[in-house]
This record gives structure tokens, sequence and C-alpha cells, in this order.
């Protein structure tokens, strides 16, 4: 059996990162992720990596920029006001089609807001937040062991398509601790043929570069990358399917609801209702293909979610409104309890 | 077990201080003593000591925490009343100190009285499991830097070695030598070793004593993480 650990969710995407080969993390302490700096101030200098403390989060994610156009491994972390302010740096990143991993740990908003678990940026995340027609690769874990596997998977994916991919955790998922294993880790590498590495004089010289003199070639610049991104959306898409078989009512949720889902499901199968989950691990690419085959066979949609209602939308969307879509949810911190949630599909099943 | 008038538990952040002082003051509590519980921790503001409060009070036992424990106020502020655990010496006492060095800064204002009143035992708490200290040398590097920080010397090793809702009674077993080695290297004995109940009922005679700790079920346990997998509030 692969050796077990006994982890917070911070340090697990910290630890994650060492071991897909990131050697370069720039950061600003925020709560609730300051684990993931922690751990990684006490670990980058003993395995010869960068760990530094920016003056801001502009700066550190700047500095990412500048690590990310050499073709190294880089990260930043920050909670939801922190990645506020690295939205200008996001969409420099994306205009340049480098590739990083940002980790927002969220919590409640908007403005100052609270230190409290939250998935209110999922707007921020799914649909910009920087400026500028781009997307970033959004990965949401609902457990410690997935704060390790989908950190790793975001390195890769953010080589393999020259993008960021954002882990969108909560600050309940950052703060709790399971046992987990990082055997499983699969480390894939990529030629990069575009990184500043120095021509040694033997090259041409690369550029990397968001700005663009002539607005045909920034428009061709856009439509390329709108071409990468349809591949990302037909062959990145993950989900969970739990209880879906026999299914009338799906309930969708990522995250720490969706564990907070799973408990009022099994309580409602205990009442006779026969109710299950699709669990988006990608927010993007949004899992669009099992929600629409859903809506063939349910009566109706549960969206439960920490905010107001985002990723409802998504969910209307993808199943074109076939089905009616309810939300049950709480915000500014406050986590739905799990009998919120039956009493949401006890509704769901009365038809209510 | 013999008791100190004070017991202090401090270690590196995650390694179970808060679940320890709470089980360990409703051991107190249940022997008829009269027990006050501080949550010291300044830096911590998820699950906390105050996520215990209706237990403890149920069981009789005091709990001081800060004013602003489990709100959005991130601050570091203690209560005044906390002074109360080392000049009240009739009662019996059980700090939980914050994670690491940083948050065994937070004793150091409270340790002239401690050595003065000298009647406290000041425990490490050690999971090897935990992946900054699994080695006992790194054990000794965290127990280094928390004692330089708050200036009270450990007297005691609590083993604390779990891996969550997975740990089973080999779990345990695997960990002991682990916590000889830690014991030989320090010269400190072994106050007890904890696991959840239903494992300590299964743990052999001779890692005794033990302490069964009750831990606290939450709202994000998985249905499989669950004792018989009922659903959380069943």
């Amino acid at each position: 059996m692969a050796e077990r650990v006994l982890m917070k969710g911070n340090e697990a995407i910290a630890e994650a990162a060492i071991r897909a080969g990131c050697r370069h993390y720039f950061g600003y302490p925020i709560t609730p992720q300051t684990e993931i700096a922690a751990y990684m101030a006490k670990k980058m200098p003993k395995i010869g990596g960068v760990f530094l403390q920016a003056e801001s989060e502009i700066a550190s994610i700047n500095m990412v920029y500048g690590a990310a156009a050499t073709g190294t491994r880089v990260m930043t972390s920050s909670s939801s006001p922190g990645i506020s302010l690295k939205a200008e740096g996001l969409s420099y990143i994306a205009g340049s089609d480098v590739p990083a991993l940002v980790v927002n740990v969220q919590r409640g908003g908007p403005g100052l807001g609270g230190i409290q678990p939250s998935q209110s940026d999922y707007f921020q995340a799914t649909k910009g937040g920087g400026h500028g027609d781009y997307r970033m690769i959004v990965l949401a874990p609902a457990s410690v062991q997935e704060m390790a596997s989908l950190t790793i998977k975001g390195f890769n994916l953010a080589d393999k398509y020259l993008m960021t991919a954002m882990i969108l955790a909560d600050g309940t998922i950052g703060q709790m601790m399971e046992p987990i294993s990082f055997e499983d880790a699969e480390i894939e590498t990529y030629e990069k043929p575009w990184a500043l590495t120095g021509t040694e004089g033997k090259r041409k010289h690369n550029i990397v570069n968001s700005l663009y003199l002539k607005p045909d070639e920034l428009e061709k610049k856009n439509f390329e990358r709108y071409e990468r991104y349809k591949i990302v959306e037909e062959n990145e898409p993950m989900w969970e399917e739990y209880m879906m078989e026999d299914a009338e009512i799906c309930v969708v949720a990522f995250g720490i609801a969706s564990r907070v889902a799973k408990n009022a499901i099994v309580a409602a199968r205990a009442e006779g209702i026969k109710v299950g989950l699709i669990r988006p691990i990608t927010l993007w690419p949004f899992p669009v293909k099992p929600l629409k085959a859903a809506a063939d066979k349910v009566k109706s949609f549960i969206s439960v979610e920490l905010n107001m209602g985002q990723m409802i939308e998504d969910v209307r969307l993808a199943t074109e409104c076939k089905r009616p879509v309810t939300l049950c949810n709480r915000a500014g911190g406050m986590i739905p309890s799990p009998e919120q949630v039956l009493d949401s599909i006890r509704k769901a099943q009365k038809g209510e | 077990m013999e008791h100190k008038r004070l017991t202090l538990f401090a270690g590196h952040y995650g390694s179970g201080k808060t679940n320890i002082a709470v089980n360990y003051a409703l051991a107190l509590a249940k022997e008829g003593k009269k027990v006050c519980i501080a949550d010291l921790d300044i830096v911590n503001p998820y699950f906390r000591t105050k996520d215990s409060a209706a237990i403890l009070e149920q069981a009789g036992v005091e709990l001081i925490s800060p004013q602003f424990a489990n709100t959005n106020v991130d601050l570091p502020a203690l209560p005044a009343e906390a002074y109360k655990l080392v000049t009240d010496h009739k009662t019996y006492a059980i700090m939980d100190i914050g994670g690491d060095d940083r948050g065994a800064y937070a004793l150091g204002r409270y340790v002239p009285a401690i050595l003065e009143e000298n009647n406290y035992r000041m425990v490490f708490v050690a999971n090897c499991y935990r992946p900054l200290t699994r080695t006992p040398e790194e054990s000794v590097e965290v127990m280094a830097e928390i004692e330089a920080a708050c200036g009270l010397k450990f007297t005691d090793i609590i083993n604390n070695s779990n891996l969550g809702s997975e740990t089973t009674p080999e779990t345990v077993m695997a960990s002991i030598e682990y916590i000889k080695k830690l014991s030989q290297i320090t010269g400190l004995p072994v106050f007890a070793t904890t696991a959840e109940a239903a494992v300590a009922e299964k743990l052999p005679q001779e890692i005794a004593p033990v302490l069964p700790m009750q831990l606290q079920e939450k709202y994000f346990d998985l249905p499989t993480q669950k004792p018989g997998n009922r659903p959380l509030w069943g």
C-alpha cells in the first residue's frame, strides 16, 4: 500500500506542487491559505527552490509571469481579495500564453469580506476576473487527496495548453485534515521551445509579450487562442457521478458543497427519494455532456453553492433550460447544512 | 495517571493539540475535578476548542477562548481572564497552545507565573504521520523552536500518531518505535498514547496509559468516513 500521511488541504497543495517539479513560489500571506506559503518557506530552501514573499499580491503575480516566461514550473496562492489584486497579472499571463498555477482558497466576500469558507469567486474564476478574452482551467477539489492530485494535474494541463490552471478551493478544504498519498502522481513533461532560456547565440531570440501594435495581429492571436480553448473544452472536462443511475432529481455541487450534498443524498435515499449528484471537478471547462444527458432523465436540478447562485447559470446553460433548476445556498462564509440540502431535495420531489 | 495542576499542549500545527486538550479536560472532569480549559491559539482561524463548547459545558468544564474565535476577526488577541489559569491554583487548568513556534509566542507572558508555581506538565503532541514531522529528528527541531519561542521546556511527550478516519490499532502500533526514539533523544517520558475510543479499545495493554478520544463529527465528513456509515445528524 502507498505510504499514507495526514495532511491539511493547504499543505497537500504545497507538497504536490513540489513533487510536480515546482521550484518557484511567489506569494503574499492571507487567511485561510497561509499554510501553503508557510510550507513552501520551510521546504523550498532545503531543495534548492525559491520561496519569495513579495511586497504585494501584484508583485507576486508578476514574478510568476516572469518565471513562467522561462518555462519553469511556477505558482502563487492567495485567497479571494488577493486574487482580485492578481487579476491584472492573470490577464497578462493569458495574453502571453505562458503556463502557471494559481491557487484560490476562497473566503467570504465581496470586499474584504471575512475569513470563513466560500465559493463566491466562481464567476471570477470561470468567466474572467481580469480583462480581455481569456480562459483559465479551473479545478475544484473536494478532498485533501484531490488538493494534491489536482495540483499535479493543474501543472500538467497548464504546460500542455499554455494556460493558467487555477485550483479553486475554499477555506474548509484548505484547513481540514485527511490521510492521503502521493504515489499515483503522474508528472508530464512538455518541450518548451518558446521559453526565454538564453539563446547562447545559437538561435533567434524568443519573445514573451501581450502587447500587439496591429489590431489584425491581435485579433489573429485571439482566434488562435480560442481554437486551443476549444480543444480543452473537448478533451478535459472532469466530473464525478454519485447515485445517478436511477436518479429523478440531480443535485449539482462542487468542492465542499458536494460533501454536504452526499450526506443529504444518503438521507434522502433512506426516505425513498431517488436523487443523485453530478459533481463538476473542472469548473472550466464545465462538464456540459453529463448534465445535458441528465436533463433527459431527471425531473429537476438543484444547484448547491456557497454563494448567491453562480454555477446555477452554467447548469441552466448546460441543460438548455430543459428542466427547472433551483438554488440551495448559504453565503458570506456560511455553509449549507445537510438538513438544508435534504429539505431542498424533499421540495424538489414534491415538484415545489 | 498522575495529574499536574496545569497541563499545556503544544506541537506542530495539525498535530492534534485541540482534540487532546478537550478530551483530557473531559477526562479530568470525569474524575470529579474542577477544570478550566483555555484556547490560546492565535494562529488557526478554523476548527478550534470553541467548537466543543457545548460538550465542555455539559461536563462542567469552564472554557476560556479569544473573544473573536470563530468570527471573521483575524485578530491575535488573548482574553484577560486567561490569566487566572496561572493564578487560580485551586482549579485544574489546561492550555491549548497554537501551532509551531508562532503560536507558542502567546504563552510567553504566562511563563514566569507557571515557573513560580512549578506544578505543570508541558506536553509535546507528536504525530509521526504529519509530513513535516516524519522523523523523530524533525519533531526535536519543532520542539526546540517552540521552547525558544515561549521560554518553557517540554516535560512530556504524548503520542497522537493517527491517520484521521483511516486510523487502525496497527496505525498506532506502527508509531511506537518513532515515539520511543523521540523519548530517547529528548530524555522525556511518554505521558500517554491517544486514539479514537473505538481504536483505543483494541490497543494492547503494554502501551498504557491510553487516552481514548471522542472526535467531533463534522458536516463535511463523507458518508464513508462516519462510524457505521450513518448520516451525520442521525
